[in-house]
């Protein structure tokens, strides 16, 4: 029921900003309409390890950017989104990614509305970004976010940028149906989403963050007061119903630190939280590397090698994720050619279980405004007690091609 | 990257004697090659600021073409290299796209990608200088702030080209390590101090690239800029042509229009 009333309330925010840009669009100087629209496949080797899941899917989504300045220091910015997906009905989805008025003078910048903001440097595990919900069910890396309702304050001064933010409006993390792939082993209703707060999704979330560049390195610090973005889930069997589980939101505090640093011919990254609130304290932290064997083999070729650990103190057994104390490789390939090919290849291997997750993402452009995308992913020796036991039987291939009009 | 533009053209890539300077004792080769250099830097001294917007066209050898449109800010810094950032207005897919360069007279200039799909603030390790830039014949290090600082120099003779008499010389990266050269010779105008023709010299010593530059229009009275540079690889039969246009001096720029801030809000 949450899910659906906010998403509800949640429109009706953009909405205004929606109207406001049609309104202008009529006798814009600038003004700006563009978009993608995109048709994906999915493939799974195996049958899921539940009912009703299918081994293959197609979903096809739209996503449309407008833009205008109503003057040189004022803009307005609108991204909507949304997809239909052939086997899950929690995939079938739309959001507002963006409907924000942004206003910047010299010295300060404010935003207004449903925005987008991201922290972190590693490449695998995005532990510190903390603004926005994850779109879960878009993609399994957590890179897809949510539009979050927010003022947000930027002061850019020469010894570093000062930002504070109000968030007024808790968005709910989204989660694959009964009929979903990569879903936990009961599925999470999340109509059925249950807060800490007395407040619930109107729990006002505050965070502060100041970030400098120190010689070649750049570093972020910030505290964040409020509702936790991942969920605890909780288990519930009623007799009328099969059993589920539902997200429980908690209250937090979380201090977290990005580094991003250039190191001679290295690049070295690093990103660390500790987090109060959530019945125990912990803290996690993900450090590497990136470097980059320009012009391979004679050819215009880039190699960028990725090394990559992640840490999380709940290792012990107090409560498990997928990333406790596992170490990511990586090899990325820039061919440079005229249609920007690329290729990625990672492993993430829990040191403890041996479990390994094998990924691969290659892409390049067809044309001026295509775009295709290759992604599979394989999950090896997973082992019993590793929470990415659910995605044991999930090994796919991802055929996407995205037209950007 | 600051690119394409501003020193690249007038200031950089030089070399060879001043003709006006008499020579008091008989100047060396290298610090003549030295003296062009710092001269077509000081005339390029005190433009402010300026915009320009370009057009990136690679061509392979079959002769398919694939255009880019890139808009471009650069903002001199007195005593260090410029500040520069480009926007990737096409292709589409990364449109949007963003570079923000501190050019640094010593060591590495440092670099900045805006990704604004994730609205993601990237560290770039611009050591890597020998890289192409976008998958075009330009490496980094060719369309990078070209500073005195980063080359010595050698003059080698006086000649016309294209019946313009110009300096010949040659130029040898500092950093020998990261960059894909072992020296480039240049030909600059002995009149105006501008840049016509380049030949890059690969690590094996053999020759890479040749680029021409061609459509030279003065701003402001002063300020020399081409508007178009034509990038030919003599091994793989590629090119990379880029055609500026709209050149605006002293629009204002500051500091402030260069910072992870201003970045994040680039269109």
């Amino acid at each position: 029921m949450s899910a659906k009333l906010s998403q509800k309330t949640f429109f009706a925010s953009g909405s205004s900003i929606i109207a406001l840009l049609l309104l202008l669009s009529s006798n814009a100087q600038s003004f700006e309409v563009d978009g993608e629209i995109s048709v994906q496949g999915f493939l799974f080797f195996e049958n899921g390890a539940w009912s009703h899941q299918e081994n293959q899917s197609v979903s096809g989504a739209v996503t449309v950017k407008m833009y205008h300045e109503i003057h040189d220091t004022f803009h307005l910015s609108l991204e909507a989104f949304y997809r239909i997906d052939s086997e899950d009905r929690e995939r079938s989805h739309g959001d507002l990614r963006l409907a924000e008025a942004l206003y910047f003078t010299d010295n300060w910048e404010v935003s207004v509305g449903l925005g987008r903001v991201f922290w972190g440097a590693t490449e695998f595990v995005h532990l510190v970004d903390i603004i926005n919900q994850t779109d879960q069910v878009e993609a399994l890396d957590g890179e897809e976010k949510l539009g979050q309702p927010m003022l947000h304050l930027t002061v850019p001064h020469d010894w570093g940028v000062f930002e504070a933010f109000v968030l007024p409006w808790f968005r709910e993390r989204t989660f694959p149906g009964v009929n979903g792939r990569f879903r936990t082993v009961l599925p999470v209703d999340t109509d059925r989403a249950v807060y800490e707060s007395s407040a619930g999704q109107h729990h006002t979330d505050l965070a502060i963050r100041y970030s400098t560049t120190l010689g070649t390195t750049d570093l972020g610090l910030y505290y964040f007061n409020g509702t936790a973005r991942e969920p605890v889930l909780l288990f519930s069997h009623q007799q009328t119903s099969s059993p589920i589980l539902y997200p429980y939101y908690e209250q937090i505090g979380q201090t977290g630190l990005d580094l991003q640093m250039a190191a001679g011919e290295w690049l070295l990254k690093a990103e660390a939280y500790y987090r109060i609130g959530q019945s125990r304290s912990y803290a996690a932290t993900t450090f590497g590397f990136e470097y980059t064997l320009v012009g391979i083999a004679d050819t215009m070729m880039d190699l960028g090698l990725i090394g990559e650990y992640v840490y999380d103190d709940r290792d012990d057994g107090w409560l498990p994720t997928i990333y406790e104390n596992d170490v990511m490789t990586g090899l990325r390939l820039a061919v440079n050619d005229m249609d920007d090919s690329k290729i990625l290849l990672g492993v993430i291997r829990d040191i403890h279980s041996d479990s390994t997750i094998f990924a691969v993402e290659a892409s390049r452009r067809l044309g001026d405004s295509i775009r295709v995308n290759l992604d599979a992913s394989f999950f090896m020796n997973i082992n019993i007690l590793d929470p990415a036991v659910s995605l044991a039987r999930d090994d796919f291939i991802k055929l996407e091609m995205v037209w950007y009009w | 990257m600051n690119f394409f533009f501003s020193n690249t053209l007038t200031a950089s890539f030089l070399l060879a004697p001043l003709l006006f300077v008499h020579p008091a004792h008989s100047e060396t080769a290298e610090e003549k090659g030295l003296a062009i250099a710092m001269e077509a830097d000081r005339r390029d001294r005190g433009f402010g600021d300026y915009t320009a917007n370009m057009t990136m066209i690679l061509k392979n050898k079959q002769g398919k073409e694939s255009k880019r449109s890139i808009r471009s800010k650069t903002l001199e810094v007195p005593g260090d290299g410029d500040k520069s950032l480009s926007i990737f207005d096409t292709p589409r897919d990364v449109k949007g796209t963003a570079f923000l360069t501190f050019s640094r007279k010593k060591g590495d200039d440092e670099q900045w990608l805006y990704l604004p799909a994730l609205k993601r603030v990237k560290r770039i390790n611009s050591r890597n200088k020998s890289g192409s830039f976008m998958g075009s014949e330009f490496a980094y290090e060719d369309i990078a702030s070209q500073e005195v600082e980063k080359y010595t120099y050698k003059h080698l003779r006086e000649e016309e080209y294209r019946g313009t008499p110009c300096f010949v010389g040659e130029s040898y990266p500092v950093d020998t390590k990261n960059s894909g050269y072992t020296k480039r010779i240049s030909w600059v105008d002995t009149a105006e101090y501008r840049l016509l023709k380049v030949e890059f010299h690969d690590r094996k010593k053999s020759l890479l690239k040749t680029l021409t530059v061609d459509g030279y229009q003065q701003y402001l009275g002063k300020y020399w800029r081409a508007d178009s540079m034509n990038m030919v690889n003599h091994q793989t039969g590629k090119s990379t042509t880029l055609l500026f246009n709209d050149y605006n001096f002293r629009t204002g720029l500051t500091d402030k229009d260069f910072n992870s801030t201003s970045l994040k809000r680039v269109r």
